[in-house]
């Protein structure tokens, strides 16, 4: 089949709808993540600390590691997920320090925020950049 | 999925009262994002392990939601605080409704 100027045209204008149609649901997904977890609270810069691999050769298994002295719960998103959700943290009676560290799977490169919920229900916040070489989501 | 995930958890065999120490834990689950998809372009469904919590005596050290984005075995490690010898208890939730639980005994001397 020859490919005519206007096929050509109509292609284009697929491609087009295609990559810009996604963009607002996926900001409305990532905001609901995080209210659900603010529930309103006042954010802050600052209270948390976030520790990711600036490179990280693998998307399936990017270590990370959070810490908020005092918080009651620690959050953490993925910009450029389809899923925004990663992990939640919620710390009882016993816990020793208020931190923990797992294994997370990023999608790309991309920021990673983190929030710390703090007992009078204010919010810390924090953004690292993560560069990944290999995607993690079997794209 | 009950017999492929086998948990592994470290906690120390003794420790001082009102001094943190780390517990690591680890537990082979493949982890389904829901994101994949088979050779035939269906999306495969998700399947993970959704919750975490480690209790020490009945109460509890901390709770972890997980979710799409974690890794294949999901691991974790963090710090507890203890005042008397006891029991810790581990429990992961499976999607399919799977409860795998493991528990450690710690000498507080």
């Amino acid at each position: 089949m020859q490919l005519t100027r206007r096929d050509t045209l109509i292609m284009g204008a697929g491609v087009a709808a295609v990559t810009l149609l996604p963009l607002p649901s996926l900001a409305g997904a990532w905001e609901d993540a995080i209210a659900a977890f603010t529930e309103g609270g006042e954010i802050m810069d600052g209270g948390i600390e976030l520790t990711a691999p600036e490179i990280a050769e693998n998307g399936n298994t990017v270590p990370i590691s959070v810490s908020a002295p005092g918080a009651v719960a620690i959050a953490v998103f993925a910009e450029g997920n389809p899923n925004p959700d990663v992990v939640e943290f919620q710390f009882g009676p016993l816990a020793g320090a208020q931190s923990g560290s797992t294994r997370c799977r990023l999608a790309g490169t991309q920021n990673l925020h983190a929030y710390a919920k703090m007992p009078d229900g204010s919010i810390g916040h924090t953004v690292v950049s993560v560069k990944v070489t290999i995607g993690g989501c079997g794209g | 999925m009950a017999e492929d995930s086998k948990p592994r958890v470290r906690v120390p065999r003794s420790a001082t009262a009102g001094e943190a120490f780390e517990v690591k834990t680890l537990i082979s689950h493949k982890m389904e994002s829901g994101q994949r998809k088979d050779a035939d372009g269906n999306n495969i469904p998700r399947s993970i392990i959704n919750h975490f919590s480690c209790d020490f005596n009945g109460e509890n050290v901390m709770q972890v939601t997980l979710h799409g984005a974690i890794s294949t075995n999901p691991y974790f490690q963090f710090e507890a605080v203890i005042q008397e010898s006891g029991t810790f208890t581990f429990t992961w939730n499976d999607d399919n409704g799977s409860v795998y639980t493991d528990s450690k005994d710690i000498t507080v001397g």
